[in-house]
């Protein structure tokens, strides 16, 4: 899993983070290159929000319903059909973003739309795959008790399957996020907009402050989204069975 | 009283109907606690689980109190009845409170009062409920766990408890110490109690009533003292072993063969509380060769004597009823 970890257990990371954050800032600063890009300055708070439009919109459909997905596939009912679709979203999985990305065009032209359809794709995959891999994780016995102990289906989802895969299901849902973030630049390829367009026309031009202007958000962004979904999961899944809040 | 009347089940495998539980019928009355006792894979945990409906029965009628389960909606009738299993009882994402408190929220209790529900069972199991609410079950050791399972299984004070191995998992001496709570706790709660167990020595401390099972048919059910005196058949005297008879003396407490007249006891010697069972008594004439020993209570006065000709004479009494 990626370095960001919870308080009480390690800030270091962020410590680390903020210090070489703070060195480069100083160095762009001491270069003359800090100046060159907050030349972009308008251009970046444009392109930043259209860059969060794609994120949000292609993460959270993700998130709803990759999780919907995964429970559904969880289901015993569905027991036959879920080793077979599990296989197919693995191989759907292993196709490169930029692929995804391509295929998305060619079907549904330019724009944000594929873009966001293409991002979505990628992002639904390992949550989808990490829901129901936790969900089947939980030991039958367990569901057995709860059963004996007169919960209904719904019931046991919500109180016994749900809150004790919910630690695998965050993991997944942290990896598509960051696959997502990582990958959103690229939409401006295929004229979905956002950051990208600063980074990528920079490296064309060879101006290194544009180029700048566009990877500097980017990655402070992944950093936050990370971040944030970290805190989630170490607050959200309950102590009994979070392995970062054992000690 | 539950009353199981010719119930079986059979699974269909790949190699033809396997039959787990054959045609059986039994019946535990209330307050009564009766263990199902078998090698692995006899049926007895299949019986078990028919009774709360995990299990279907193929065929056959299962009475609680009287009205037929087939009848009720197995959501509600599974909350009105305890269940304790062995492996990982407790669900590791909630608190020892949230543990207990799961049929009682089920039910619609408050959680302040189902909350005051799990203070009070901590407390008759003699486990600090300040200590212990708040705690998650990978914080509690395997004793204290199965303590806490069992509380749960009790929170909503369920007429009927199915018990699944309940403390097979515990090591010896925890187990002992369990199983005399638990003992302690049924003389005042009374509860009709199935209890699931492979041990014939828990099945004899436990049990008023044991049915023993053999590839799915009931081999023999009765009193703990009548499969040891008098076992049907070789299976189950081999079952319950070739030292049958000092089982028996376990069951047997000093007080209901003890004699009044103390003469012919010395001031010194071997001594036993009426409390005792005979397996002490016999361990002591084992060990000294006296006729009989002293009995002394609480208070150290001497009040009565045990001897050999008592001992056998009880056994064979037993045997003879």
């Amino acid at each position: 899993m990626s370095t960001a970890m919870a308080p009480g257990r390690s800030t270091l990371p962020y410590i680390v983070l903020a210090a070489i954050a703070l060195a480069i800032a100083l160095g762009l600063y001491a270069s003359g290159l800090a100046a060159d890009i907050l030349r972009y300055k308008k251009d970046i708070l444009y392109l930043f929000k259209q860059h969060l439009v794609l994120v949000a919109i292609s993460g959270s459909l993700a998130i709803v319903m990759g999780l919907a997905v995964g429970i559904w596939l969880s289901r015993p009912w569905m027991a036959r059909w879920s080793d077979g679709v599990i296989q197919a979203v693995n191989m759907v999985t292993s196709i490169p973003t930029l692929g995804k990305l391509a295929l998305m065009m060619s079907l549904l032209g330019i724009g944000a739309l594929p873009a966001i359809v293409g991002l979505w794709i990628a992002t639904l995959l390992p949550i989808i795959r990490n829901t129901y891999e936790g969900i089947r994780a939980v030991p039958a016995p367990m569901v057995d008790a709860a059963r004996g102990m007169g919960m209904s289906g719904g019931e046991i989802l919500r109180r016994v399957e749900l809150p004790n895969a919910l630690f695998v299901i965050f993991a997944g849902v942290r990896t598509a996020m960051a696959v997502n973030v990582g990958t959103a630049p690229i939409a401006f390829l295929i004229g979905g907009g956002g950051l990208g367009e600063l980074i990528f026309t920079g490296i064309d031009l060879q101006e290194y402050g544009m180029m700048l202007a566009g990877a500097i958000p980017t990655a402070l962004l992944a950093v936050a989204v990370d971040f944030l979904f970290g805190q989630a999961q170490y607050w959200l899944v309950p102590r009994g069975v979070n392995p970062l809040r054992n000690f | 009283m539950i009353r199981l009347e010719g119930l079986s089940r059979t699974y269909s495998t790949a190699r033809g109907a396997v039959t787990a539980v054959d045609n059986v019928s039994l019946e535990v009355d209330d307050g009564e606690t009766c263990v199902l006792l078998g090698p692995s894979g006899c049926g007895k945990t299949t019986t078990l689980r028919m009774i709360n409906r995990l299990v279907l029965p193929t065929s056959g009628k299962i009475f609680i109190a009287g009205r037929d389960t087939d009848g009720v909606d197995p959501v509600q009738l599974r909350r009105g009845i305890g269940y304790v299993i062995q492996q990982i009882g407790l669900f590791p994402n909630m608190t020892v409170a949230e543990n207990i408190g799961v049929v009682p929220r089920l039910l619609g209790w408050s959680l302040a009062k189902s909350r005051r529900r799990a203070e009070e069972l901590l407390a008759l199991l003699a486990l600090e409920p300040a200590q212990f609410l708040g705690r998650y079950p990978n914080e509690l050791s395997g004793g204290q766990a199965q303590r806490i399972g069992v509380a749960r299984a009790l929170a909503v004070d369920p007429p009927v408890l199915l018990m699944d191995e309940p403390f097979a998992a515990l090591d010896p001496i925890n187990r002992e110490s369990i199983q005399d709570e638990f003992l302690r706790m049924q003389k005042t709660l009374r509860k009709t109690i199935l209890f699931v167990s492979h041990d014939i020595d828990e099945a004899v401390k436990m049990a008023d009533r044991i049915a023993i099972f053999r590839a799915g048919r009931l081999a023999q059910f009765g009193p703990p003292d009548e499969l040891l005196a008098r076992p049907a058949d070789d299976f189950v005297a081999s079952f319950v072993g070739r030292d049958r008879t000092l089982k028996r003396l376990r069951l047997i407490r000093v007080r209901d063969v003890m004699i009044s007249p103390t003469d012919g006891v010395g001031a010194s010697g071997p001594s036993v509380s009426p409390d005792d069972d005979l397996r002490s008594v016999a361990a002591l004439f084992l060990e000294h060769d006296v006729e009989s020993i002293r009995c002394i209570d609480d208070t150290g006065r001497v009040v009565g004597r045990v001897s050999r000709a008592a001992v056998a004479a009880r056994l064979k009494s037993e045997l003879a009823r």
